[in-house]
């Protein structure tokens, strides 16, 4: 006899309404909702509790050296293509990560390059930077020149290095969501230890994909980190203006899914953040989903005039939040001498120049690629 | 005066079923609700319950039987006052469903009816490829039985290929395509998901740049107009936006077009839509060779492909090649039936019609070639233009929508590239320009139909 394909209902619906039942409601009730929530809470507090008791990562000197490198090479290089926009150089949309960069150096540093996938949105340059992507083709697919990343093709919201497992560069608000939990499936299925780092913005946090993502990728336990880059502003709405859950590090709470609250202008604070939830995902435990409070200083892209905040609001986290200046101070008061950090400084500007000279002088692609990489295959 | 118990239509598209097992023999007391019978249908093993109280009187049809039609008397009931009482007013019981299903439940002949007059009469098939080698064995096969047996090749040879969507695992698919995949591959490789479409898309197309090699179920593709960013946005464009450097192999598939008596919102043909996308594939074959050889091919291909199938010839049955590696190839349209007085072009289930009209078109003297284009993107404009070239007439025949729809598309082509060759306009004949009515008069005039192909090519052969 076959079965019946729907049961009609579920044990574990079925089992409340027995014991509602049996006793009073009103005294009932309570109880047992109280109890559920309290070990909700329980399991969904203790990463941020991990993260309290040691918030920053015990980096020596040289890595703090090698995080303020990776910092200043995207600082310089985003300052660059702000700079080649005005030249009429780079077209198109160009979002800048200035001022986000401890967010990509700090968790990034902590994976295994080439082993474990990162994707995001359109703001992708520093995730590019930070994993150790050539500035050169990345600068070169800004320009839209044959020598870029995706053959000019792209453009700055569109580029990938399959070598590095980063997988863009997605212009749709939120899509890289889903698309970066199918890469946590991908590692899952091939039972590969990786682990995805899919990055959205607050703006993106409030598209109904994320939420059909964050229930699979706890359901099926994907190895993945969901990261709110949260800089306060999705274009020029304030979170507050758009959301009605402004911590978004809670937004996983209905899905079971632990949440971290984290810094996002200290790079040690971030990196010690990302241990605690790798640990947590590669001992197979499921996805977990950490806020960055970050700040963005130039505005959402290169025409944006950022009228919805003031001047002052934007130099008080110039002044006082900036996480280059911040490792820089760190990196004196260990010890590190002036010129050390001089002669990073020098050589990153000449790394950057020499991108935008190879972004400046290489050829615009030949008109025959107007029509390669449609299909792969021919039909 | 007894109640006539009648072989009831269990899903849309039921037209007969086997009396799997009796529960209750002649001369038991049944109530409403008891369950009397098991019907399995193409897609289900059904519970048949009563609705009315009484004594089972005779057993008609004896369980086992196969084929047994929608409206046959299957057993009687006699009431509690059986010599006295009068028949009902409505004598037919109704009859319920017990195992949910997809769609809405129907329960009366006319819809089995309407169901039998839109699917095309299976009697004129496709002739066979010319391509297959002298001798091959030929297996009658459902379209249903092909499409399960293609995803189950291609997860042998290649495990990176994993199955996902609603129902495809447990339930066995809302439409029994991915049956028994389960069983095979285990729940690693064959994944029930949630109801959501745009999440599961995107993972899906995640997956495939990952480097694996999704097949994603809709359960139709009226529901995948909420996953259609991750078609077109993620999957299409890819490999141009990343300089060729990342792929997207994936397989969304599932059925496509107008099924039976669903109302508007489960009867629509997206085949043009997908159809315009650079950097997609889009495959909609009708008969079970073609799904068969084209999934395979499908899975294989490091594009994307929407693999559009049509609910209604999910239970027809055709023969497909004894051939260990049947696949086909993408993009090459075939002649179904060679003619030389006029071409209808033709996909999908608008094939059925087309042969249909050409049989009838036969018995008048003219001589219609028809084509199946089996893949809408890319399109083999080759053989449309060399047939047009012979023929000098030609007829669009879809069952979609009129407007902006592949057959404009060909006729596009036709003025483009084969002007010289036109002895008359080409005609489409497509669906009504209207959202699909549900009454069953309605839903007959909306759709396509073998007797509106007729009309046309009379038309274009001013005959």
């Amino acid at each position: 006899m076959a079965k019946s394909p729907r049961p009609r209902a579920t044990a574990s619906a079925a089992k409340p309404a027995a014991r509602r039942a049996a006793k009073p409601a009103a005294a009932a009730e309570p109880i047992i909702a109280s109890d559920v929530a309290e070990e909700a809470a329980f399991a969904l507090r203790s990463l941020q509790q991990a993260h309290a008791n040691n918030k920053r990562y015990d980096a020596s000197d040289e890595e703090l050296l090698k995080f303020y490198e990776q910092m200043v090479l995207i600082r310089r290089f985003e300052e660059k293509a702000g700079q080649l926009y005005g030249l009429g150089l780079i077209g198109g949309f160009c979002h800048l990560y200035i001022g986000q960069e401890a967010v990509a150096v700090g968790l990034q540093s902590a994976l295994k390059e080439g082993h474990d996938s990162v994707i995001t949105g359109y703001r992708d340059h520093g995730h590019m930077l930070a994993y150790g992507i050539d500035p050169k083709v990345i600068m070169a697919e800004l320009t839209g020149r044959g020598a870029g990343i995706s053959r000019g093709k792209g453009g700055s919201m569109h580029m990938f290095s399959t070598d590095h497992k980063f997988y863009g560069g997605h212009g749709i608000v939120g899509a890289q969501v889903p698309l970066g939990a199918g890469l946590a499936f991908a590692h899952k299925y091939r039972n590969d230890g990786g682990v995805c780092m899919a990055y959205f913005g607050d703006g993106a946090s409030n598209q109904g994909q994320v939420y059909e993502t964050f229930n699979m990728a706890a359901l099926w336990k994907l190895p993945i980190i969901f990261v709110v880059e949260n800089n306060g502003y999705a274009m020029g709405t304030a979170v507050k203006r758009g959301s009605a859950e402004t911590h978004f590090y809670r937004r996983g709470t209905a899905f079971r899914i632990p949440g971290m609250d984290v810094n996002g202008m200290d790079v040690l604070e971030v990196r010690q953040a990302a241990e605690v939830a790798l640990e947590y995902v590669r001992a197979g435990n499921g996805p977990v989903l950490m806020e960055l409070k970050t700040y963005r200083y130039r505005g959402h892209s290169m025409s944006d005039p950022a009228k919805y905040r003031s001047r002052e609001e934007v130099q008080e986290m110039r002044d006082n939040h900036d996480p280059i200046e911040g490792a820089k101070a760190e990196l004196l008061k260990r010890g590190v001498t002036e010129d050390k950090i001089k002669e990073i400084d020098k050589r990153i500007r000449q790394v950057v120049a020499e991108s935008a000279d190879f972004a400046e002088t290489s050829p615009e692609p030949d008109v025959a690629e107007l029509y390669t990489d449609v299909l792969v295959e021919t039909y | 005066m007894a109640i006539e118990l009648k072989m009831p239509a269990l899903s849309p598209t039921m037209e007969e079923g086997t009396l799997a097992k009796w529960l209750v023999k002649a001369g038991d007391e049944v109530k409403s609700g008891d369950i009397l019978a098991e019907i399995e249908t193409d897609k289900a093993t059904m519970e048949f319950e009563a609705i009315d109280e009484g004594t089972i009187g005779e057993i008609l049809v004896a369980e086992g039987t196969e084929g047994v039609k929608v409206g046959t008397v299957i057993a009687t009931i006699k009431g509690d006052d059986d010599a006295a009482a009068p028949a009902p007013a409505a004598a037919a019981p109704a009859v319920e469903q017990k195992a949910a299903e997809s769609e809405a439940p129907a329960g009366q002949d006319a819809k089995a009816k309407a169901a039998a007059a839109i699917a095309p009469k299976s009697d004129a098939k496709p002739a066979a490829d010319p391509e297959l080698p002298a001798g091959t064995t030929m297996v009658p096969t459902t379209v249903r039985e092909a499409l399960r047996d293609a995803m189950a090749e291609e997860m042998r040879s290649d495990d990176r290929v994993f199955v996902m969507g609603e129902e495809v695992a447990e339930y066995q698919g809302a439409y029994k395509v991915t049956q028994g995949l389960l069983e095979e591959f285990g729940p690693q490789r064959v994944i029930d998901t949630p109801i959501t479409e745009y999440g599961f898309a995107g993972i899906g197309a995640g997956a495939a740049m990952g480097g694996l090699r999704p097949v994603i179920e809709f359960m139709t593709f009226n529901f995948a107009m909420q996953a259609i960013d991750h078609i077109i946005n993620s999957a299409a464009k890819t490999n141009y936006m990343s300089g060729g450097q990342m792929r997207c192999p994936i397989v969304f598939r599932g059925p496509n077009g107008a099924a039976s008596r669903v109302g508007a919102q489960h009867s629509q043909n997206y085949g043009p839509w997908y159809a315009s996308v650079p950097g997609l594939v889009v495959i909609a074959p009708y008969d079970s060779a073609d799904a068969k050889g084209l999934l395979r091919a499908a899975i294989r291909s490091e594009d994307p492909v929407v693999f559009l199938e049509n609910e209604l010839v999910y239970g027809r049955t055709f023969d497909v090649p004894q051939i260990d590696d049947f696949v086909l190839p993408i993009g090459k349209a075939r002649i179904v039936r060679p003619g030389k007085d006029v071409t209808i072009v033709s996909y999908s289930i608008g094939v059925g019609f087309a042969l249909e009209a050409a049989e009838q078109l036969a018995a008048e003297g003219i001589d219609a070639e028809v084509i199946d284009l089996r893949t809408l993107r890319p399109l083999d404009k080759e053989t449309v233009l060399a047939s047009l070239a012979k023929t000098n007439r030609m007829v669009v025949a879809e069952e979609g929508f009129p407007v902006c729809s592949i057959a404009s598309e060909i006729i596009a082509i036709c003025m483009e590239e084969g002007f010289d060759h036109l002895d008359a306009p080409v005609l489409r004949v497509c669906d009504e320009d209207v959202p699909l009515p549900y009454a069953a008069n309605l839903e007959k005039l909306a759709l396509i139909d073998a007797g509106k192909i007729v009309a046309a090519v009379r038309k274009v052969c001013y005959r």
